[in-house]
């Protein structure tokens, strides 16, 4: 019996008769280095593939956006920005109200529209169907309303922010 | 303690049920019946056994960092800004970027060190010659994978080391100028060549290197390991080998890993930078060059410019290093014999002044820059 294996004996760690601790050892030592390897390598490469990702969560906790010249916006057409990292669209009625709506579809994530001569909002992908007034959700599969936004006319920008 | 046996598998388990219906239909058991007898000599050279599979450590290497290379470069007007991106803005880009850069100058290093002590072994002799022509096409590849890559980034540093290193193949008599404007897409270093370089490395180059590298592989598989001629001379009883899997193996593996921690070392230590965008119209910075393993041609080239002016010199050069790799690739069809005669010792001393002068060349080159 070698020096080591009697103090560690006397300790009470290993069995006299056991020859299989000693590569057992070792394979639970390279199982762990291997994962360390593992997680050195991969950490990096998780990190550079989701910068983008991560960059964009970053830009949706954006609270206000502001449109410059916006209020040039013709009545009775839409517009559409980007409020973060998401589509949105600004909406100039004919009776003179601005109103804004994300542009995503609540039901699987299309970009929707602004129709002035159907009056309303629609989503070309499952035909779903928002009233152009509040973006409720009025016909086809959208089980939600758009999101709100609040907007604001100030002298020539309009100013877009959450509610 | 002997050397382990491969393990058999398990009669009496899920486990050995999968291993047969998958055996049934592919022939494991013949598979593992080959690796289990596979050996490998251990004499006093089997270190440089290693530098074969070192190499396609490297390659391995290039594939998976190149490949996440590919998902934010972007070749053509936008590739210096990519690259910037790379380097300077995306988490961990200037590791990723790194390890390629670091990694393809050590395969090539590494290619070098193992054609080297595959000639000292002499273990292009019968039957391994086409092994010998594949690798020395399988290092031509990995040369202009090393050159059509140092353009990419756009730097002024790679404009230049291009535009220079292009005027080696330009300088072939007669049909230089042509193949040259065709490689680079016009008569001058542009957008136009990155792409056209960028096609090369990412699409035609691995299409070519890849089967030639698994013919190659394939063929270390069916003759083994060359014996080098000391070990040849020895009387069978006296040579000894030791199983491939799991001996011989495992100390691959620790090379590899030995390969991986220095690789770290380099990436994470001494990281790429990137110079600024190349300006066509800014003249070539001062002691520009090419990358180390294209040193000693461009140093020739230099030299023997100064010594034959005009079109004399370069033809001249040209003439010399495809005489020198025709004749090195021919060197199994002259060095026939299996006994460690004359002719033998010959080519030894000659192989020993190829890499000498090929050494000493390159620093020249450097101490002129």
């Amino acid at each position: 019996m070698s020096k080591d294996e009697s103090l560690l004996t006397n300790m009470g760690f290993f069995d006299t008769e056991e020859e299989l601790p000693r590569r057992t050892f070792i394979h639970i030592g390279l199982g762990v280095i291997g994962a360390g390897y593992a997680a050195a390598i991969g950490y990096p490469i998780y990190q550079y593939l989701a910068t983008p990702a991560e960059r964009a969560m970053q830009e949706s906790t954006e609270t206000q956006t502001t449109l410059e010249g916006a209020e040039q916006l013709p009545p009775s057409s839409a517009m559409m920005f980007k409020f973060g990292s998401k589509p949105a669209m600004l909406i100039h009625h004919a009776n003179g109200n601005w109103v804004a709506f994300g542009a995503v579809c609540t039901h699987l994530g299309c970009t929707v529209k602004y129709e002035t001569d159907q009056n309303r909002i629609f989503c070309a992908c499952h035909g779903g169907t928002y009233d152009p007034y509040t973006g409720v959700n009025i016909a086809g599969p959208p089980p939600k309303p758009l999101t709100q936004y609040k907007v604001e006319v100030k002298d020539g920008t309009i100013v877009i922010s959450r509610t | 303690m002997g050397p382990s046996s491969y393990p058999e598998p398990n009669t009496s388990s899920l486990h050995s049920t999968l291993y047969h219906w998958i055996d049934e239909r592919l022939g494991l058991t013949e598979i593992i019946a080959f690796a289990s007898h596979k050996t490998v000599p251990e004499h006093r050279y089997s270190f440089w056994y290693y530098w074969g599979g070192l190499s396609l450590f490297f390659f391995f290497v290039q594939v998976f960092s190149g490949v996440l290379l590919l998902v934010y470069y972007r070749p053509g007007t936008e590739a210096y800004e990519s690259v910037r991106q790379i380097t300077y803005d995306i988490r961990f880009g200037w590791l990723i970027r790194s390890a390629h850069s670091w990694s393809a100058n050590l395969m090539v290093f590494a290619i070098f060190v193992h054609m080297f002590s595959v000639f000292f072994m002499k273990a292009y002799r019968k039957p391994r010659e086409f092994g010998w022509w594949s690798g020395l096409g399988l290092l031509s590849l990995t040369m202009v994978f090393g050159f059509s890559g140092y353009l990419l980034p756009m730097d002024d540093l790679a404009y230049f080391a291009t535009k220079v290193g292009l005027e080696i193949p330009a300088a072939i008599p007669g049909v230089g100028r042509i193949i040259t404007d065709i490689v680079r897409g016009g008569p001058e270093v542009s957008q136009v060549t990155i792409q056209r370089f960028f096609t090369l490395h990412v699409v035609v180059l691995p299409l070519f290197y890849i089967p030639l590298l698994a013919f190659h592989l394939w063929l270390v598989q069916k003759h083994g390991n060359a014996l080098p001629p000391s070990e040849e001379a020895k009387p069978e009883h006296l040579r000894r080998t030791i199983p491939f899997f799991p001996d011989f193996f495992s100390k691959d593996l620790g090379m590899w890993l030995i390969a991986l921690n220095l690789l770290s070392i380099l990436a994470a230590l001494f990281p790429w930078q990137l110079g600024p965008q190349a300006d066509p119209l800014a003249p070539a910075p001062a002691g520009i060059h090419p990358e180390w393993y294209f040193m000693s041609q461009f140093q020739i080239l230099k030299v023997f410019g100064r010594w034959f002016p005009g079109a004399t010199g370069e033809t001249l050069g040209i003439v010399l290093f495809t005489g020198g790799l025709l004749f090195w690739s021919l060197v199994p069809l002259f060095d026939l014999s299996q006994k460690n005669g004359r002719l033998a010792r010959l080519f030894t001393v000659l192989g020993l002044g190829v890499m000498i002068a090929l050494i000493v060349i390159t620093i020249w080159g450097y101490l002129e820059i």
